[in-house]
């Protein structure tokens, strides 16, 4: 078995789990299940993305996304027993019609964009850590990254002003 | 017979998981009498002394009685979760533990009976040499709390509730921490990959980062502690108030499963800490030769340090717990890493 077989059935294993888990995720009323869901999707995306030869974009996806980000989602499902949705009581008939549109419309737009495209969508790239970290701290991206930043630690310190409860008297 | 570079790879890969798959089961089974044993000397008991000589059977008496145990899934339970969570929990810890080398690298002797390809092939004492180690680990342990919460909450019972909870604050708190604490070591060693970090060290004991980094080195052993939930962090598990917290509805192999991913845990914290602090495979003494032997004397130690830990001390309330991950560990770790940027960017000028 060559190296390429074994990459490609290491990829449809992915991209299979990573669509599967996202369908599963839209579908589901109970949100904790959304929640797996979510984190299958975004393992899985990690696993593209160390096959296609960045090992550290696909560490980060796990740390930060997979790790993190969805850890407070869950506590928080968690904290406040969240329970399955209930099916919105009748009169769903237009809302499907016009859901199928908007779905049908998105589909248009997904298709020409694959039919236009004529390079292969993903090659192998350099992104190691160096590369990204060059990226990053260039003069011509170090601006955006700080200002991101400090937007962060804005909304940060919003957060806790707005969840600090008034000083009693 | 002719194999393919890359079949001869994978060859050596899949015998080098083999080893280290059943050396760590060794060594979990190891680790439960161990740590019985220690921990009732620590109380003046003597502890599972019954089967065997000085009972070190026990292991093996446990693992059959687990094996015939009913298995159990309670009536309110989430029946795919429920059964998802111990395997989830052993995968995680299972992969954690696949970048984390064990020695240097060796040369097979030419003995004349092996295949041509296998005579003086020198071959890594280390299933995967990632260029990124260090996140690669500090990622699957951020996954391996998914295990924890998974079980918790499919239990369907509070005190599986709480305990999975508890363990989710508590984790995603320290391992802010233990991220902090390892980037001074990428700093001063310039790579995440964690052979770069151990080879950083050689030479003196002078040069271990338990020494040159201190700090760094405390809030690690703190936030270690915390993250595989020993005694004192053992909040999840605190029988005294959660019946056994999130394990409380498991039974039989589940439970056994459980049990093993966090002995495994602890195993590759202990592995983490003989390579990124106490100089790994390297002696410490100029002259002697770098040896396995050497890390593995390391990582048993912190095993030791480990159970010592908790015969020793009593376990934290959970406002302390979050106050001292929060206030204290994480701009611990915060001041050191400036701290070390200057050492650095001094020697450097």
């Amino acid at each position: 078995m060559s190296l390429e077989l074994f990459h490609a059935i290491l990829f449809y294993a992915f991209a299979a789990a990573a669509v599967a888990a996202a369908l599963v995720m839209v579908s589901q009323r109970n949100p904790t299940y959304s929640a797996f869901a979510l984190i299958v999707t975004l393992v899985s995306l990690a696993g593209v993305f160390g096959l296609l030869g960045s090992t550290f974009i696909a560490v980060l996806q796990i740390v930060v996304y997979a790790g993190a980000i969805m850890v407070l989602f869950l506590f928080v499902l968690m904290l406040l027993n969240v329970r399955a949705e209930d099916r919105p009581p009748g009169g769903g008939r237009v809302f499907m019609l016009v859901a199928i549109a908007l779905g049908a419309v998105l589909a248009g737009e997904v298709g020409s964009v694959l039919v236009a495209a004529r390079t292969p969508l993903a090659r192998p790239f350099d992104a190691s850590a160096r590369a990204v970290a060059h990226l990053l701290f260039e003069a011509q991206y170090l601006y955006v990254f700080e200002a991101t930043s400090i937007l962060i630690l804005a909304s940060l310190v919003g957060a806790i002003a707005l969840a600090k409860r008034d000083p009693g008297p | 017979m002719s194999l393919s570079p890359l079949q001869q790879e994978l060859a050596i890969s899949v015998v080098k998981v083999l080893v280290l798959f059943n050396a760590l089961l060794g060594l979990f089974s190891g680790m439960t009498y161990v740590e019985r044993r220690v921990l009732a000397f620590m109380q003046f008991r003597l502890g599972p002394n019954r089967t065997g000589p000085f009972g070190i059977l026990q292991p093996i008496a446990d693992g059959i009685k687990l094996f015939f145990k009913e298995e159990l899934t309670p009536a309110g339970a989430n029946k795919f979760l429920f059964v998802a969570a111990p395997a989830l929990a052993v995968v995680t810890a299972f992969l954690a533990i696949a970048v984390v080398p064990y020695g240097g690298s060796v040369t097979l002797p030419r003995w004349g009976w092996m295949p041509d390809w296998l005579e003086g092939r020198r071959i890594v004492l280390q299933i995967s040499d990632l260029d990124v180690g260090v996140l690669f680990l500090f990622a699957i342990s951020s996954l391996g709390v998914y295990g924890i919460v998974m079980a918790g909450w499919a239990a369907n019972n509070k005190y599986t509730l709480i305990g999975g909870l508890r363990s989710s604050a508590q984790m995603f708190s320290y391992e802010l921490a233990l991220g902090l604490s390892f980037v001074s070591l990428i700093m001063v060693a310039g790579s995440f990959r964690i052979h770069d970090i151990v080879d950083s060290q050689a030479g003196s004991i002078l040069h271990w980062n338990a020494l040159r980094q201190f700090p760094a080195f405390a809030v690690f052993l703190v936030a270690a502690t915390a993250e595989v939930n020993r005694t004192p962090f053992d909040l999840p598990e605190a029988e005294t108030e959660l019946v056994a917290g999130f394990h409380t509805e498991y039974s039989s192999m589940r439970f056994a499963l459980l049990q093993m991913a966090e002995y495994i845990n602890m195993i590759t914290a202990s592995a983490l800490a003989a390579n990124l602090f106490l100089g790994g495979w390297h002696f410490g003494i100029p002259g002697v030769p770098d040896s396995p032997l050497w890390f593995i004397g390391k990582m048993l130690a912190f095993l030791f340090f480990f159970i010592w830990l908790r015969g020793t001390v009593p376990r934290f309330r959970y406002d302390q717990l979050m106050h001292f991950g929060w206030k204290v560990l994480v701009p611990v770790a915060m001041a050191w890493i400036f701290v070390a940027a200057g050492l650095v960017l001094w020697r450097q000028s």
